[in-house]
């Protein structure tokens, strides 16, 4: 008898989970990628979240993931996502240009980084190229103090990465003995505790405990890079599988809108070139 | 007996059931042991064909014996990461067996009771943090430490060995306290009784009596060390290159996957999937070599006697 009790408990309880999950009012514009993406989009998605309400949009709110930029590319295509975070330039092949409408949100820059203390101020692009390569392995060499270059740089797969290794590195390649961490953040964690580390990262995450180099005579700053001098500079991008659907239209737009851009400015990015005028 | 049981206690058995239940208990049982088998033998099944092919593809050779990891350009050799888990594994084992065999030594032989009842539940708690939580604290306090005052880039081999080290504690432990508890009290005292110290005995009959438990407790430490990623992935510093110290840094087979496993795609994949094979076929060599000499040892002692 307690036995048919329990399990008609479960059951019913099974049922009334079930219910619970259908009945949920709001469908979520998923947005999946890249992880130097991710906090600009998850401030973008809690603005969008909190705007008053109209007859198109009562129902969506913005669900924003990480994963990566090529994760972000898969979940857009196998349709786990409506919008698809990619922090580098979509390749030039079949399967990606071929495949995804790329929306331009914003500019960033990458930055080389380097502990505060240390006392090189600026490098020029092929002595990154051979600090990373492993060719250059005392900050000396570089007129710093006498101490061993610790590389640190991203995962493969990685947006920053390729796009590091795109406008950095060319056809050579990172060192085995660079230390592999898998996001912004650690990267600027072990960075900012160790006086021998470099690593590049988001110009827009740099923040104030960091020194980021100056690059062939450009100064990182949202300034140069909007003035076209910085050379390392990569888009994010918003992809879509085919033209955007309405609801990840709802969210595009509402990035390239002026209060979205004015948002994504303030926090060190450089706007989109093709950013919506006031509607 | 039930019956004789109830009748004694005056008890008659209620009417009311009907039908009998053992027998969808026992079918019930049944099924819910073979899920959880069927549940291997699929992971099994599914690793291999993933995994295979690709090292078919890549070259045995190459897949095993070279250190170029180079996905995206179709370069697949893991040499590095089998060096870096075996390092960390050893490391963590030498963690591992010296501070738990000491506390369980500690525990069965020199303690009064009392303390062992605080201090052995005490290390088994330790099996409840969250590995996050160990590398954290590896991150924030060890890694700083080994760097500032060791050398190198503190993210290691050492690093790791010692936050595995810890992670195996409890097992090591309490497995070890187990065993040596089973130990028949007799023994010792035989010893005592023939002029032995307390050390002798504990050194060369407790032990030696015990070995195969101990030596089950090491195995299934060394299981939890050579699998686990999280802390791993936060303080080894995952480069691609084969350690030549223990203040290097290193990539284990298991952060490999974990790391790189959310971008992966094609052949990539299919070549985490073979990291995974190659982690799956040491865990059985060196859970195979382990049991065979605890056997044959226990076996000796057998025939000694």
């Amino acid at each position: 008898m307690r036995w048919a009790l329990t399990t008609a408990a479960l059951l019913l309880a099974l049922v009334l989970v079930c219910v619970d999950w259908r009945g949920g009012k709001t469908t979520p514009i998923n947005v999946i990628g890249s992880t130097s993406i991710q906090p600009f989009a998850e401030m973008l998605a809690e603005e969008f979240n909190k705007r008053p309400t109209n007859n198109l949009q009562q129902n969506w709110t913005v669900d924003v993931q990480g994963g990566g930029s090529t994760a972000g590319l898969q979940a857009a295509v196998n349709g786990m996502a409506d919008i698809g975070m990619c922090s580098r330039e979509l390749k030039k092949t079949p399967e990606e240009a071929g495949t995804f409408t790329p929306i331009v949100i914003a500019r960033d820059g990458l930055a080389i980084v380097v502990h505060p203390s240390n006392p090189l101020n600026g490098v020029t692009k092929s002595q990154i190229q051979k600090m990373f390569e492993g060719q250059i392995t005392n900050w000396k060499e570089l007129g710093g103090r006498d101490q061993p270059v610790r590389l640190i740089t991203r995962e493969e797969g990685s947006g920053t990465r390729e796009a590091f290794q795109k406008l950095v590195m060319g056809k050579s390649r990172i060192s085995r003995k660079a230390l592999t961490q898998e996001s912004n953040g650690s990267v600027k964690e072990l960075v900012k505790h160790d006086p021998a580390a470099v690593g590049y990262m988001s110009l827009g995450l740099v923040g104030a405990e960091l020194k980021a180099l100056t690059v062939d005579g450009a100064p990182a700053t949202a300034a140069e890079v909007v003035a076209n001098r910085y050379p390392l500079i990569r888009p994010f991008l918003f992809v879509t599988k085919g033209p955007p659907s309405d609801k990840a239209k709802l969210f595009i737009d509402y990035v390239l809108s002026p209060p979205g851009q004015q948002m994504l400015e303030k926090e060190g990015l450089i706007g989109a070139p093709n950013k919506l005028e006031q509607p | 007996m039930t019956t004789a049981l109830t009748q004694t206690v005056g008890l008659t058995r209620p009417k009311t059931t009907r039908f009998n239940a053992n027998p969808i208990i026992r079918i019930v049982l049944m099924l819910l042991a073979l899920s959880a088998m069927s549940g291997l033998a699929i992971i099994t099944l599914f690793i291999f064909k993933e995994g295979v092919p690709i090292i078919a593809k890549v070259g045995f050779r190459h897949f095993l014996f070279s250190s170029n990891w180079y996905p995206l350009e179709g370069e697949f050799g893991i040499f590095s990461m089998i060096m870096g888990s075996l390092a960390v594994t050893a490391g963590a084992m030498v963690v591992g067996m010296v501070f738990g065999l000491g506390c369980a030594i500690l525990l069965t032989q020199f303690c009064p009771p009392r303390w062992v009842s605080i201090i052995k539940p005490a290390i088994e708690l330790l099996a409840g943090i969250p590995s996050v939580v160990y590398g954290f604290i590896g991150v924030a306090i060890l890694v700083p430490f080994i760097r500032d005052y060791l050398g190198g880039p503190g993210l290691s081999v050492l690093a790791s060995s010692i936050v595995l080290g810890v992670m195996t504690l409890p097992t090591i432990t309490s497995i070890s306290v187990d065993a040596l508890q089973a130990v028949p009290r007799t023994y010792g005292e035989g010893s005592i009784a023939l002029g032995a110290t307390e050390w002798q005995t504990t050194y060369m009959v407790i032990l030696k009596a015990a070995r195969s438990g101990i030596v089950a407790a090491v195995i299934l430490g060394m299981g939890r060390a050579i699998g686990e990623t999280m802390a791993v992935i936060m303080v080894a510093g995952n480069t691609l290159d084969v350690p030549h110290s223990i203040l290097d840094p290193v990539r284990t087979l298991t952060s490999n996957i974990a790391l790189e496993m959310g971008y992966a795609a094609g052949d990539h994949r299919k070549a985490l999937f073979a990291t995974g094979v190659t982690l799956f076929v040491i865990i059985m060599i060196l859970n195979t070599i382990a049991l065979t000499v605890s056997r044959r040892r226990s076996k000796g002692k057998v025939l000694a006697k």
